[in-house]
């Protein structure tokens, strides 16, 4: 977020302070409308004289301020909120398609008259007119007025990773795509909705502390009401603006003005962070989640064997089993042969490729590759049985350790590569999966929260352990086929646990839906995308920890204000209802702890205290109290201390202060 | 002090043992006195042809206990209007008028004891037994019995809790073996000790008419303030009637029953209803014994003993620091010397007692007495007035629990927002529906407690009270508060035998017993029927130090913030202007 565009968003949050004033606007929230309701009122006292003019027009002027910095708070996310809106607007503007009909012949339209079905072609250069699915060819794509991401990313037919969105372009050869969204639906328009905030749904723990907050507001409102009647039996007469004052003060205008800039804060905050929700339930969800499901390859691990470690067999040197691995490597283009030459590059190995050298690649009948060199040496690797066997035809020896070797390799999971030169056998690649860097901490993080990680995986249960102790996740599933997934996740729903699923292929699709919360890839199928009800636009599985934690913060922001809220009405009976009965009852003068002026210096204080505290808290409104992960008793215990016991204290200096900066503006 | 700490200590010492008798008769697990009592409840089931076994939802509970109290009430009400034609009146006493009998009748079906007449004055012994034993020994039970099906809901229901057969609705238990096993097995017994070591104090118990006496000294007999009340002048008075009756057993169970309603009129001041100092400590002490027996009882019923014993341990805080401020405010606070506050006490059990017994009787919404509330210090009144807000400082009988559970959840509901999750109480989700019923009890209290008092303050023709000023505002607010907290305890001095008085008290009463025990229970069986979340290191321990001084600060917030200034213009202003005259 730029700063040139937050000082627009200010100027035009201020505007809509003001337009929000409108009735039908300010009824949706209850205790904000009766601060305007009272702001009325006292306006009309005034007016009227039913009060001494001046302290009842200043009365009726921070009222109405109140009412303006609650809408401002709104508004202000809102702002944020449209500004992105914006940018993803201009992406979607003015497309062109070029349709392919049956017989392949090509037409151009507007992107808005292309139905799910039809195909486009897209080629290097041109924007990609709508969602939908590469069926064939690949190309690498911008996705940066979506993701606002400017690497480019791969795209592929065929692939978990063919998905393309409407509104990015295409950097690079040529695709023909088959458009799965209506117009109107697409993805760009959904987040664009979303954004700006317009189909925005209450949350259901937004709606329930709308509730409790309702009801306080209404005892308050009997509170205040009652009073005049209790107070003239001891024949006090109770002033009218007095009793607005004490009523506004009394209910929760703190978290009633900020409780819909925390919702629209959320969807934003997740937002930034590249996720795109599809509803503000599912953020909130997040927080609640129990169980994490999430696949080995490419979330945990990187996805391909890379060579690890080099285990030379006895009477061998060291150097000549790199030399022989990197050799019979340098000409292979698969992943595992360039990570071999990698880690014998890290070894310090500095040999070339020698003049003459002829590459043998993998085929299915030898299922070995190699290299033969100009001076006659055969340098092969390959798995232990056709090593072995090649070797032994050119009547080789096979020593005993080497099947010792291989047990140990395959043990630790990893995958025993066996390396020979001639007939004589060298020693082991090992060639494991590794683990993506960092992955630990953030599992760590999880369990802190309170969240239990499960790894999916095709590997045989030695690996699977292996890998999942070395990352550090707290269980998993061997060999799993694509319905353990689902049976996983029904078995821990069954037991109470709210399940969080990461996945991105076609076959995690109805995991993704079944999951309370299915976070699925952006690079994942249209699938995978359409089955979860949040996408990731980083494609980075281990996001959902930041969603986790803008869940968690929202409903504690919203905890944290309402404890806030009630906390400060203590100090404010100690302001104002001395003041109020002090003139009728003297020895009320006791419970003047603050030595506030006079009354009517009291009350403003008390009055202006409780409009600033607003603009004061939207930045916490906006950016969310701050998490640590730490047990739920640990978190109680500060944010109570912080938001309770400070709520109450706070106001107490607070309004001293501006009592003593009031009194001395007006007496002077 | 010495009697304070020895009150707490033996009541710990007899309750926790009752409390896992009381949780094994509710539970219905078999039990070794199974024979002993079978005999009484087998035909009392076939009476009330109840199936034992066949449990109920929320719905059918809370219907059975809604009926059973509606049947009572008719009676009860038409035994007081006709009494003077019905036998068991050796003395005569006239019907009472239907305004002062409905207000009786609603007082004592909601366990609440408030008396707008005076006791042996007004009632035959058959109004006394029926009207005012029966309804004192049935409504505890009632109580008890809803609070047990409230438990049995939080935790899942019966089926889940005792291993009774799964449902199709979620079953809160069987309101008549409820009801039945724990009067048999459980109160009636506890009374029939309590009235037998009353009749040793020297507490009488006969179906006689009282005798006759000459007084000793007829022109000092104004000065005793126990019998000021029969006294109207000192010229006609050359004897005086004694009245008598079967006071122990029902004094037994006012003081168990948290009834409070005294066989005479000024209660436990009179010397035939507590003769000594003895037999004060053991009212005293019965005034506790069930309801903090029932907190035993949480820990063993639901098989959850650390909730037991945050739930106890959260209370025993509030009870001491409540009683504490009572004794201080009676012997050391800057208004206690004045001497003017000892009319209306009795100087024989002095001010220390009267404030152990005052703090007492409104934790626990009993409401007998053993002074004139009206003549504690001023800050004492503010004590009582706010233990029966909160009432759920031990609470009732049944009561106690329920008020609890509604703090439990809003606390819940509020820490758990602020533990970042979405709020649960043992593993269910408190959300909107649950949230909604929760409110209307948040807002109930203040406005059914304000809109009366203002109203009665407001119209000086029924406000009826002898104090003007501030005092009169604690008289007015006191009076609803114990209607509403069903303590029954007056601050006296209020002329409250008139229509206006009958007819609102009886609503508030009922306002302050119905909901309060019915909407936890419904709120109990909506959470039942949600699913259970294991409990994780992510979710919210309520069982912690940290939890309780949560839930304290948000009982007492909550109720300060309701009240404060019918306080402050109450006994807060009292004080003040009394402190003030004090110091001149």
């Amino acid at each position: 977020m730029s700063d040139i565009r937050s000082g627009h968003d200010v100027k035009a949050a201020l505007v809509d302070s003001f337009v929000k004033l409108a009735p039908q606007h300010a009824i949706k929230n209850p205790v904000m409308a009766l601060v305007w309701a009272g702001t009325l009122v006292t306006a009309l006292a005034s007016l009227l004289g039913w009060s001494s003019p001046g302290f009842g027009w200043a009365v009726t002027l921070i009222l109405f301020v109140t009412v303006l910095f609650a809408n401002f708070a709104e508004a202000i996310a809102e702002a944020r909120g449209r500004g992105q809106a914006a940018s993803l607007r201009r992406a979607r503007k003015d497309l062109v398609a070029r349709r392919l009909d049956k017989a392949g012949k090509e037409t151009s339209l507007p992107a808005a008259e292309l139905r799910p079905g039809d195909l486009v072609v897209v080629e290097e250069g041109q924007l990609v007119p709508a969602d939908g699915e590469i069926i064939e060819g690949m190309a690498t794509i911008n996705e940066a007025a979506v993701t606002g991401e400017s690497a480019p990313v791969l795209r592929e037919a065929g692939t978990d990773r063919s998905g393309v969105i409407g509104g990015t372009k295409v950097l690079s050869d040529r695709i023909v795509v088959r458009v799965t969204a209506e117009p109107g639906s697409s993805f760009l328009d959904r987040m664009i909705a979303l954004v700006e905030g317009s189909n925005r749904q209450k949350t259901p723990n937004e709606v329930a502390l709308g509730i409790l907050l309702a009801i306080m507001t209404l005892t308050f409102l009997i509170v205040v009401v009652s009073l005049p009647f209790i107070a003239g039996f001891v024949g006090v007469k109770t002033d009218l603006v007095l009793l607005v004052a004490l009523l506004v003060c009394l209910i929760p205008t703190t978290i009633g003005g900020l409780l819909p800039a925390i919702g629209i804060a959320g969807m934003n905050r997740a937002l930034k962070a590249n996720v795109l929700a599809k509803s503000g339930k599912a953020v909130e969800v997040a927080g609640d989640v129990d169980v994490l499901l999430l696949d080995k390859t490419g979330t945990i691990t990187h996805g391909d064997r890379q060579a690890t470690a080099f285990h030379t067999l006895a009477g061998v040197d060291a150097a000549q089993l790199r030399q022989a691995a990197l050799l019979a490597s340098l000409a292979d283009p698969t992943p595992e042969g360039k990570s071999i030459v990698k880690l014998a590059r890290e070894r310090n190995e500095k040999i070339t490729e020698p003049e003459g050298s002829h590459f043998v690649a993998f085929s299915a009948q030898s299922r070995m590759s190699g290299v033969d060199l100009a001076d006659g040496r055969t340098i092969r690797k390959g798995a232990m049985d056709s090593i072995v066997h090649h070797a032994q035809r050119l009547g080789g020896h096979i020593p005993q350790e080497l099947e010792v070797r291989v047990a140990e390799v395959a043990r630790k999971g990893a995958t025993p590569l066996v390396v020979s030169e001639g007939r004589h056998i060298l020693g082991v690649i090992e060639l494991s999966d590794v683990i993506k860097h960092g992955i630990k901490e953030r599992f760590a993080r999880l369990r802190a929260m309170g969240i239990k990680t499960v790894m999916i995986t095709g590997d045989n249960p030695l690996t699977a352990a292996n890998i999942a102790a070395e990352a550090g996740v707290d269980d998993y599933i061997a060999e799993a086929r694509p319905e353990d997934k689902l049976a996983r996740i029904r078995s821990e729903q069954q037991e109470g646990r709210l399940v969080a699923m990461v996945g991105d292929g076609t076959n995690d699709a109805p995991a993704l839906a079944q999951a309370d919360i299915g976070l699925a890839m952006n690079s994942g199928t249209q699938a995978a995308r359409e089955a979860g009800n949040m996408v990731d636009l980083d494609s980075d599985p281990t996001k959902l920890l930041q969603v986790v934690e803008i869940g968690k913060q929202q409903l504690i922001t919203r905890g944290a204000l309402t404890t806030f809220s009630l906390a400060n009405d203590v100090s404010k009976y100690f302001a104002i209802l001395p003041a109020l009965f002090a003139a009728a009852i003297p020895q009320m003068a006791v419970l003047n702890v603050m030595q506030l002026a006079s009354p009517e210096s009291a009350v403003l204080s008390a009055l202006i205290f409780n409009a600033i505290i607003i603009p004061l808290l939207v930045p916490l409104a906006l950016r969310g109290v701050r998490f640590k992960p730490a047990s739920a008793t640990e978190l109680l215990r500060n944010n109570m201390l912080i938001y309770g016991a400070g709520g109450i204290v706070l106001p107490f200096i607070a309004i001293k202060i501006i009592d003593v900066l009031v009194s001395s503006l007006f007496i002077v | 002090m010495i009697e304070y700490l020895l009150f707490l200590a033996l009541l710990v010492a007899l309750a926790w043992p009752l409390g896992r008798y009381l949780a094994a008769v509710m539970r219905g697990a078999p039990m070794r006195s199974d024979a002993l009592f079978q005999w009484i409840e087998r035909p009392l089931y076939a009476l009330l042809g109840a199936r034992p076994e066949a449990g109920m939802s929320w719905r059918g509970y809370a219907g059975a206990f809604l009926l059973s109290n509606l049947v009572l009430a008719v009676v009860v009400w038409i035994i007081f209007m006709t009494q003077a034609w019905l036998p068991l009146n050796p003395d005569g006493i006239p019907n009472m008028s239907w305004d002062l009998a409905l207000h009786t009748m609603v007082s004592f079906l909601t366990n609440t004891n408030q008396q707008h007449y005076s006791g042996q004055a007004q009632l035959s012994y058959l109004s006394q037994m029926t009207g005012i034993v029966g309804l004192q020994v049935v409504t505890p039970i009632v109580a008890l019995a809803v609070a047990c099906a409230t438990l049995r809901g939080l935790f899942g229901g019966r089926a889940r809790l005792e291993g009774a057969p799964l449902s199709a609705s979620i079953d809160v238990g069987n309101y008549w073996v409820d009801v039945i096993r724990a009067a048999v097995r459980f109160v009636l017994p506890l009374c029939l000790v309590w009235s037998s070591l009353l009749v040793w104090q020297g507490v009488p118990a006969t179906l006689a008419s009282g005798p006759e006496t000459v007084p000793l000294e007829t022109l000092n007999l104004s000065a005793n303030p126990s019998a000021a009340n029969e006294i109207t002048t000192t010229e006609t008075l050359a004897t005086q009637k004694i009245p008598l009756g079967p006071v122990a057993p029902m004094v037994a169970i006012k003081q168990l029953g948290s009834n409070g309603g005294g066989w005479y009129g000024p209660n436990s001041t009179v010397p035939l209803e507590n003769p000594t100092p003895f037999s004060n400590f053991l009212e005293v002490l019965g005034i506790a014994l069930i309801p903090v027996s029932i907190i035993f009882m949480i820990g063993p019923f639901t098989g959850r003993q650390r909730f037991g014993v945050m739930v106890f341990g959260t209370m025993l805080t509030l009870s001491v620091i409540s009683t504490s401020l009572a004794m201080w405010s009676e012997s050391w606070s800057g208004t206690s010397a004045d001497l003017a506050l000892m009319e209306g006490k009795e100087v024989r059990l002095g001010a220390e007692a009267s404030a152990l017994w005052g703090a007492t009787t409104t934790q626990i919404n009993n409401g007998s007495v053993n002074m004139m509330m009206d003549s504690s210090a001023p800050l004492t009144g503010l004590v009582a007035i706010t233990n029966m807000l909160i009432n759920a400082i031990w609470g009732g009988i049944g009561c106690g629990i329920q008020q609890f559970i509604v703090y439990l959840l809003l606390a819940v509901f509020l820490a758990g927002l602020m533990t970042g999750r979405t709020p649960e109480l043992f593993g269910r989700k408190i959300e909107a529906p649950e949230v909604r019923l929760l409110a209307i009890l948040v807002l109930w209290q203040p406005l059914v407690l304000l809109f009366f008092t203002a109203v009665t303050l407001a119209v000086p023709g029924i406000t009826g009270n002898s104090n003007p000023s501030f005092h009169g505002i604690s008289q007015v607010f006191y009076e609803y508060v114990s209607a509403f907290a069903n303590n029954g305890s007056g601050f006296e001095g209020l002329g409250d035998a008139t229509l206006w008085w009958n007819v609102s008290c009886a609503f508030v009463l009922a306002a302050g017993r119905f909901p309060a025990l019915v909407i936890p229970l419904a709120i109990a069986a909506m959470l039942a029927a949600k699913r259970q979340a294991p409990e994780g290191s992510g979710t919210l321990q309520i069982e912690t130090p940290t939890f309780a001084l949560v839930l304290m600060g948000i009982v007492l917030i909550l109720t300060l913030l309701q009240f404060m200034p019918v306080l402050v213009l109450g006994p807060i202003a009292d004080h003040l202007s009394l402190t003030s005259i004090l110091a001149q």
